[in-house]
């Protein structure tokens, strides 16, 4: 019946979170992630990620814009969702949802972006001719001042802001992975563990997004990629990876061995219908292939061109990887029954407010965000340019 | 009568509210039902039931369930030489038209009646980011249709899958253990459906209550205690395998 294999409670039968309750948690991780990447430079001082540094906080603010799109559209009722801002419910970690995303978009991204561009912004505004330049002229905020000393604040207030920013990435990030961690009715989300392999798993995302964009987008426009910048990128991604791999192992390992009631119906369920999308997308193909690749990129000498081509794959394998991991958790969470005996099928739909296609133009659309954002805010510093094409 | 275009200005939003109130129309009375008094449960004598399925329908006629969807199912287990770990269960169509003939005669058969546990500490209500599911101070879980934003939330925190998300209305829905009803003195429709008294409405705060006698002198659990919901549905004479 309806794809349905042993006993399901009969409300189970079909799935209430869709593909873009996947697009959801995805799009949070990569803006945390793409933060997380720019906090390197401006906090930890990490001078050769410094190419990437405003195309990540761009890439942040085009996918932040984007991420309530696809909670929004899954609502019964999506003209109720203000509803979140004025008559929030204390106990509800969804509810803070509305506050968290705020904070981040306006309190931290938006104002470091603003205060890292003020200098041109101003200068725009002044070059500029037509339309661009009332743009421009909105965007001073009617601060045009740039002199040396309130650039010297602008610096400082923006450090100060990056340093907030970090625990508001965390936070904004965490708190996706505690929406799934903290339902104990699921043992398939039911961990403590969640937030945290959420936040290291955003980075590893992030971060490999940003790293794909720098190279491509380099590329495009005919510059030569800073090779500094991405082995140092690559490395962290490295790192980072091996943290939340070696977290979602741990917390496989834990319920493998702990072996509880729920035990006997996911198992069933990773080796069936999770088969394709856990083992071999997510693990084989999305985590161990990416992990291979960048180990061999730190432990044996390669020339440039081999390593930003296996760079490349890494970076999309990750992607690839991190997108599963989110499908898994979402959907695999929804596909075996409460009483733990019985299995249900998920069934995407092509053309309709859930369905496929409106999560092609969901990820899409924080591409064109980020197009226009470069095309009005553009992050390439001439200095860094020429400095890569004088080590050409 | 002359008004004047301030009057007008002033008097057309104040007739739009009071004609938005007239619309909303008046609670339903109960004069005499005070909430302090009461908190509401409900007794299930697995024994006694039959799987006749009266208690299904008599709810989706009484609460206009739609179809595919249960506010109250029955289910059927089988379990044979005691094997807790994997019952066979069926609830074909929620159990409404009743259950197939047993064909095999080994183990032990036995139905089990579901419903919303009305949860004294329940995940659902923790959940909801606008509290349109909430606990009414007699102990009835409930939403509200005109609030809920149909997050589907709710129905991932319920661990007895007792909630959906209404095809029409586009909202949570569940058993209201016919709140309607039991503020007039009545039973739910369930339990007057019921032909051998099977589903028992109980009020713990009823000193006269025949509950507590009953709890006193039988084995009652409720489903999944370990989830420590504060379940208000109580089973006399639960298996062990039923989840």
């Amino acid at each position: 019946m309806n794809g349905v294999e042993g006993f399901m409670y009969p409300n189970e039968i079909a799935l209430q979170w869709s593909v873009l309750i996947v697009l959801y948690p995805f799009i949070t991780g990569l803006v945390a992630g793409a933060f997380i990447l720019a906090s390197l430079e401006r906090v930890f001082q990490v001078d050769a990620v410094k190419p990437t540094y405003r195309l990540a906080l761009l890439t942040a603010l085009a996918f932040l814009l984007d991420a309530p799109l696809p909670l929004v559209l899954h609502l019964g009722h999506p003209f109720r969702s203000p509803e979140m801002y004025f008559t929030p419910h204390s106990t509800s970690a969804m509810a803070m949802f509305g506050y968290v995303y705020l904070w981040y978009l306006m309190a931290v991204l938006v104002l470091e972006i603003w205060l890292d561009y003020r200098r041109e912004i101003v200068r725009w505004s002044q070059q500029s001719k037509g339309i661009l330049r009332l743009v421009y002229k909105v965007m001073t905020l009617g601060s045009c001042n740039i002199s040396e000393r309130s650039l010297a604040i602008d610096e400082r207030v923006g450090w100060i802001i990056t340093l907030i920013g970090i625990p508001s990435a965390f936070m904004l990030h965490g708190y996706v992975g505690f929406i799934f961690g903290s339902i104990k009715a699921n043992p398939w989300w039911s961990s403590p563990l969640m937030p945290v392999v959420f936040i290291f798993s955003a980075m590893v995302s992030g971060i490999a997004a940003v790293m794909l964009l720098y190279m491509g987008l380099t590329k495009l426009r005919g510059y030569k990629i800073d090779i500094r910048c991405v082995d140092t990128i690559a490395m962290y991604l490295f790192y980072i990876f091996i943290i939340d791999f070696s977290l979602e192992m741990l917390d496989l390992i834990h319920r493998i061995y702990e072996a509880d009631e729920s035990f006997r119906s996911l198992n069933f369920l990773v080796h069936t219908q999770l088969y394709i999308p856990h083992i071999l997308i997510q693990i084989c193909l999305g985590t161990l292939t990416p992990l291979i690749l960048l180990f061999l990129t730190q432990v044996v000498k390669l020339p440039e061109i081999v390593r930003k081509r296996m760079y490349a794959i890494a970076g999309s394998l990750a992607l690839v990887g991190i997108f599963a991991m989110r499908w898994n958790v979402v959907i695999g969470g929804q596909l075996f029954s409460k009483s733990f005996l019985g299995f249900t099928t998920y069934k995407m739909t092509l053309v309709t407010r859930e369905g496929l296609l409106a999560a092609i133009a969901l990820t899409i659309l924080p591409l064109i965000f980020l197009w226009i954002l470069v095309k009005l805010l553009p992050p390439w510093t001439e200095k860094n340019e020429h400095e890569a094409i004088a080590a050409d | 009568m002359n008004l004047s275009r301030r009057q007008m200005l002033i008097l057309l939003p104040a007739a739009a509210v009071a004609w938005k109130s007239v619309l909303a129309g008046t609670p339903e009375d109960s004069p005499n039902y005070k909430m302090s008094e009461h908190w509401w449960g409900m007794l299930i004598d697995i024994p006694k039931c039959i799987g006749c399925g009266n208690c299904v329908r008599a709810c989706q006629t009484e609460n206009d369930v739609p179809d595919g969807n249960f506010r109250t199912w029955v289910e059927r287990y089988h379990v044979t030489d005691g094997d807790m770990v994997s019952p066979q269960v069926i609830s074909p169509d929620g159990g409404k038209e009743g259950f197939p003939v047993v064909q095999e005669d080994a183990g032990k058969y036995f139905f089990v009646p579901k419903l919303c546990n009305h949860c004294a500490d329940s995940p659902c209500t923790q959940v909801c980011p606008v509290g349109a599911t909430f606990v009414t101070p007699d102990g009835v879980v409930m939403v509200d249709p005109k609030y809920c934003l149909g997050c589907a939330y709710c129905v991932q925190a319920c661990p007895y899958g007792c909630r959906y998300i209404h095809p029409e209305k586009k909202v949570a829905d569940k058993c209201t253990l016919c709140y309607h009803r039991i503020t007039k003195g009545l039973t739910t429709a369930c339990c007057e459906a019921c032909p051998t008294g099977a589903r028992q409405l109980v009020d713990l705060k009823n000193p006269k209550d025949p509950i507590h006698e009953f709890l006193k002198t039988h084995s009652v659990q409720v489903l999944k205690p370990q989830m420590a919901t504060g379940a208000k549905v109580y089973y006399n004479d639960l298996d062990g395998s039923v989840r």
